[in-house]
Parts: C-alpha cells; structure tokens; sequence
C-alpha cells in the first residue's frame, strides 16, 4: 500500500531535457522509478536519459503512447502553471510540480482548473513524493529513508529529510514521505494528506512539519482531533521568526492572530497532538507516541 | 515587492482610479517651488505633507502633516526630510526619510478601507471594504470583524459588477459616489491583477465633502516571482529601504535576513534554517540571522554565506547546518575549509552535516587541522555553538 505512488506508478516527466529535469529523472530511474516518457515541446521523437525514455512533445500524447499516470513538473516558473493545467487537461491523475518561484496569480487559476477536473496536485516548490523502497518522484536523497510505517508530512524538504534522519536513527521506517510545499497556493493541504495516510493500511503513525504563517496547520490539527486514529507527531519552524518578514517560502510570514508558530504549536497540543518544542526530539517523540498507542 | 506611496498613486492614475495628487521632492531646496506649483495646479491653499517610506504607520509617527498655509507646509517639510521615521513597522530605529511627498488637501466626510489579496484558505482572491477606514484594520478585523465586508472572486470569471456593487451598498454609498465607488472597485481588481501584486490596499478611501471618491493612500505589495514580466515596476524598487547586507546578499542568490542576535547560522532549505534559528534559542543563545544558501550550495555559496555573516558584528559564534540532498556534504566541507582559509577564522564555527557524502565530508573537516568543531545532531550543534558564543 503507501500513499499516492508505489511500484505501478507510471511516470512522465515535463520539462525532461532541461538539466534540472535531466539530472532528477536520471536518479529517479536509478532509485527504480518506472520513468515511461519524457515530454518537452519541439523535442518529440527524441530519446532522453541515455536512450532509456522516450520525448512527446504534448503531455496528451505522451499519456495516450505510454498511459503514464502521474506526471512530475520541472519546468521553469513562467510557464510551471500552464504544464500543471496541461497535464490536468490530458486527464493525469498525479502531478507534482517541484519548480520554485510559480507566480501566486498563475496559481490561483491553476487550483480552480485541477479542483474541477478533479486533479490531484502536490507542490508546486516542493520536493515531491517518496514511498520507501518502489518509487521516487522528487528530488530527496532517496539513500536516507528505510521502509517502514511512518507517514511524512512537511511544508518543507530539508526538515523532511531531517525528519526521516531521525526517525532511522530510532530505528523507525517510513511509508511515504511526502513534501507538499511552502507557497501561498498548494494543490494539496495537509488534511488532504492525512486523510490518506489514515487510510493507509502501511502507515501507523505521522510526522507533521508545518511552519509560520497562514492556517493551514490548525485545520489539520482540528481535523486529526475529529478524524485521525493514528498517533500524530507535530513541529512548528519559525518560533524565532519576525513578523511581516517572509522566511524564504512565500508562506512563511507571520501576518498575526493564529498563524505564529506559538498559536499553530498550542492548537496542535490542544487537539491531542505530541507537539515538539526542539525540531531534535521528532524521532523520539514518535516513538513514544507510537508505544503509547 | 513594496514600493512607495508617489509611485502606488502613479499606477492608480493609469487604471484611472482618482487619487490625492501631488509632486514628490528628494531635495529640501525644491519644497518652496513645490509647494506653490501643488498650490496652484490642484487649486488649493492648504497641502499635505507626506514621508515617504515603505512601512505603514506613517500618520501616527508624524509622518503625515496636513499644513493650511504654505508656511506650515515648508516648515513640516523641513522637519520631515531626513527624520528617523519611527513606526509600529519600522523597529526602534526608524527609516530614514529621504523623499517628501506634497499633495493636494480636501475635505473630508467619510473615511473607507479597501484591499485586495490572496485568501489563502479559500484559494482565491478576497476583495475587503470596511466604514472603518484611517484606522488599523487588524483592530477592526479583531473586534468588529462584522464591519468587514468581503467578497471571493472567481480566478477564471475575475470580478464582477455585482460584487462591486454588494461592496459599495456594504459602505452605505448611494448616487453618484456609489456610482464612483463601483467603477474604482472594478478598476482596483484590473490594476492588481494587471500588475501581479499580492496586496493592494486603500486606506483611506476618503468621500469628500463635495461627494467624491478618492484614494488618499496607495500601498502595493508585488509577487516577486512575477516581477519578470513587469520590468517597469522592478524598476521602481527602492534600495536604500531595504537593509545594505540583505542586499549584499540577495546579490549571491542567498537569502539572509539579519536579526538581533549574535549566533550566525548558515542553514541549506528555509523550513531547516528557521527550525536551527529555533533550537539555538531553545539552547539558550540568540540566532543573530536567518540564512538559506538554497538547494545548490557550493563552495562559492559557503564562502559568500560566511562573508555575509561575519559582516555583522555582533556574531560570536557560527553554526553551519546542512542536511545533504542535492547537495553534496563533502563539496560544503571544502568550502567551508576555502572559507575558513581566506577570511580567517575569526570567530567558532560549527558544523553538522548529515545526508549525502557526510561521512566523507566528516574526515575532510577533520584532516584540515583547522580548528572547527564538529556535531553529530542538531541538538549537539545548537549546545555547542551556544557555549561557544558564551565564551568568545
């Protein structure tokens, strides 16, 4: 089981022949992906990645030649949104956009398009998906993770790498981890990951990583105290952060009321979830949670 | 993005939206022949004088000044030009005003807020009006959130003229005005959708006492992911508003922000770099920044990266934290000895490195025989590098 993606995803990769695309795709084949087909526009007919996976030049054909499923985005921010409606329009139920610095106004209109047809979107700037052991589609160090139980859930990539680092120093496997990206606008919020890792036979626990700004950490808190049966591990970044500064993801400002890493970390306690004050005790902390259960 | 109020009335002028006009000086030496060139242009006797800066809380720092006479007028101009504005924004040390703007008076019935930005829990635009205008909205917001009107804006549809109007009827405008306010509504959604800005904002929009509608405040706040395709508004940015190291730094694609403490971290990924400014005050120090060297941190970035940081003065002691992904621990390694060999090594400096290539990394650090002192978690970083502030 796991979450989004496992051995059977089929995967294509917009944005293939660009060096980012290249060089994340060459190690998503090599960490044993099933990478099917490639698509950059006026490269049709090509052979990408040493000959191994072959170029459209539309996501529509790539998807009728190879019946890909997921598709993973590293085009450049000016035309990131419009890839992520193309493969929404040629039907592609996964799509994860990794490309940093998406204008907010393309994705506004992006999320209405994915939320009618029904799309799910993870990202954009984020570092996409892992399930432990069957398939990659990201850009994480896939060496660090060991499989296992654990669900993954972060607003940012090196704390999730932080998170899996700790959990196998306590001798703790993950299902999937799963990054979903520090912008304004995400296809997927955290309670849309939750539902999944709850109904997720593999997964007995989740690390949750959240960070300063906006709600989106309270209404997952809210929805676990109503919903989730498996124990919940919490982290805030950004207790010392200044307000009305922006900490590098555009959603880490702090604007006021609710959305301090303070207020995000007492709501989160208050619906029953181990919150860790230092990002050091997420290992141990699951481990408890988990032996309490 | 932020920019100035002058040049937020500027953008409004092109979308026809009515606005206080006026002329701004950067020289004390123009305001006589400013002041009598507003006087006459905009038929008026009495003028405002305002500071033109990017933080909000102007009026209250005296930074706005409504002068009746023209004496009055170059007096609060001379007191304003040069002033260390302080603002609820600004911090204890105020901004610098270096350019004065001069505008038209009018008298004034009703004072309006409005503003357009990203609703990030409905993933839409929100379009706000309030009666409580010239005030803090936040205030509003808290107490009275009933006196804020809102409406949601379809991305695919844009605005609409009857959510214009459910905007204006909310401000009890009627006649011409509600008329006026319609059309400005429909005209701010064009302008901040026109120039891809995060934030426009009116406060007030004041109702004269002749019944017209006019914006007495301009305050925009661009997507710079967007600012690409609006070169002309990349060209208004002001550098002397922004700080003189977070500038350095933007200059080498690092995104550093200064704050008061005297810890330095150099952190890749910005989640991992707030949680390490995080465990250093939970460890007892103070982090003196935040620092983000990004996903491709090479030996150039780690040199530039400790420039940055040893730049201010207060830093006693640095932590490097790098969780390896993309980027290689070992590359970090050499640039941190690079680093080290030519800026001197003038204060601690501590590393954790963890993920790719760590281990090699690890003995490259250690075989250097400089004297950098390694951790093995960031929890042991953050007690080492703390001691090590404490002691220097």
């Amino acid at each position: 089981m796991s979450i989004l993606v496992n051995k059977d995803s089929r995967v294509m990769v917009q944005g293939i022949t660009g060096s980012e695309g290249t060089f994340h795709a060459t190690q998503m084949l090599e960490y044993g992906t099933n990478v099917v087909a490639g698509v950059t526009p006026g490269k049709g007919g090509q052979m990408a990645l040493d000959g191994k996976v072959p170029v459209f030049n539309s996501v529509e054909e790539a998807r009728t030649e190879t019946n890909a499923n997921v598709s993973i985005i590293f085009v450049p921010p000016p035309f990131a949104a419009e890839a992520i409606i193309e493969a929404s329009d040629a039907g592609v139920e996964l799509v994860v956009c990794i490309t940093e610095g998406v204008p907010v106004h393309d994705m506004v209109k992006a999320k209405r398009i994915i939320d009618q047809n029904g799309t799910r979107l993870i990202g954009p700037n984020c570092p996409g998906i892992i399930t432990v052991d069957e398939c990659k589609l990201g850009i994480m160090p896939g060496f660090i993770c060991k499989k296992g139980n654990i669900g993954v859930l972060s607003k940012s990539g090196t704390l999730t790498y932080e998170a899996i680092g700790q959990l196998v120093n306590v001798g703790l496997g993950q299902s999937t981890a799963l990054g979903i990206g520090g912008d304004p606008i995400i296809g997927t919020s955290m309670i849309d990951a939750l539902k999944l890792f709850e109904a997720d036979p593999e997964t007995n626990g989740v690390v949750l990583i959240g960070e300063i700004g906006g709600q989106m950490e309270n209404e997952a808190a809210r929805w676990i105290k109503e919903n989730m049966t498996k124990p919940v591990v919490g982290f805030i970044a950004g207790q010392t952060a200044p307000p009305g500064r922006r900490m590098g993801h555009a959603g880490a400002i702090v604007s006021g009321g609710d959305d301090t890493a303070e207020a995000k970390m007492r709501i989160m306690t208050e619906c029953g979830i181990a919150v860790c004050e230092s990002v050091a005790e997420i290992g141990d902390k699951m481990k408890t949670a988990l032996n309490n259960n | 993005m932020k920019i100035h109020e002058y040049q937020g009335k500027d953008i409004f002028k092109s979308y026809g939206i009515p606005i206080q006009d006026g002329y701004v000086i950067d020289n004390i030496d123009e305001a006589p022949a400013t002041i009598k060139k507003v006087q006459q242009e905009f038929k008026t006797e009495a003028v405002v004088v305002k500071a033109q800066i990017h933080a909000g809380g102007r009026g209250k720092g005296g930074g706005v000044k409504y002068s009746p006479s023209t004496d009055v007028a170059l007096e609060n101009a001379q007191k304003m030009m040069g002033m260390k504005l302080i603002t609820h924004q600004t911090g204890t040390e105020g901004q610098e005003v270096r350019k004065v703007y001069i505008t038209q008076a009018f008298d004034i019935k009703q004072e309006y807020y409005c503003a357009i930005t990203l609703d990030r829990s409905q993933t839409k635009d929100v379009f706000m009006v309030s009666s409580e205008g010239g005030v803090e909205i936040e205030k509003v917001a808290a107490e009275t959130p009933e006196k804020i009107i809102k409406v949601w804006i379809d991305p695919l549809v844009g605005m609409k003229s009857f959510q214009a109007r459910k905007l204006a009827f909310g401000l009890s405008l009627s006649g011409d005005a509600f008329k006026s306010a319609v059309k400005i509504f429909m005209k701010m959604y064009a302008c901040y959708m026109g120039t891809d800005a995060s934030i426009v904002e009116i406060n007030p929009l004041v109702l004269t006492e002749d019944d017209q509608i006019v914006a007495l405040d301009a305050k925009f706040n661009f997507d710079g992911n967007a600012m690409y395709r609006h070169k002309d508004i990349a060209d208004l940015r002001d550098v002397h508003e922004e700080d003189p190291t977070e500038l350095e730094a933007s200059k080498y694609d690092l995104n550093y922000i200064k704050l008061d403490g005297n810890v330095g971290c150099m952190v890749n990924g910005a989640g991992l770099a707030m949680a390490t400014m995080d465990i250093i005050k939970l460890a007892g120090g103070e982090p003196a920044n935040f620092l983000d060297v990004g996903g491709a941190a090479s030996a150039e970035t780690v040199k530039n990266g400790f420039k940055i940081i040893l730049s201010d003065d207060h830093v006693k002691a640095i932590l490097i934290n790098i969780f390896g992904g993309i980027v290689r621990c070992d590359r970090v390694a050499n640039g941190v000895i690079q680093a080290v060999k030519e800026l001197g090594l003038k204060v601690p400096v501590v590393v954790r490195l963890e993920g790719t290539n760590a281990k090699e990394a690890k003995t490259i650090l250690s075989e250097s025989g400089l004297a950098i002192i390694p951790a093995n978690d960031m929890k042991d970083a953050a007690k080492k590098v703390v001691g090590a502030a404490i002691n220097s």
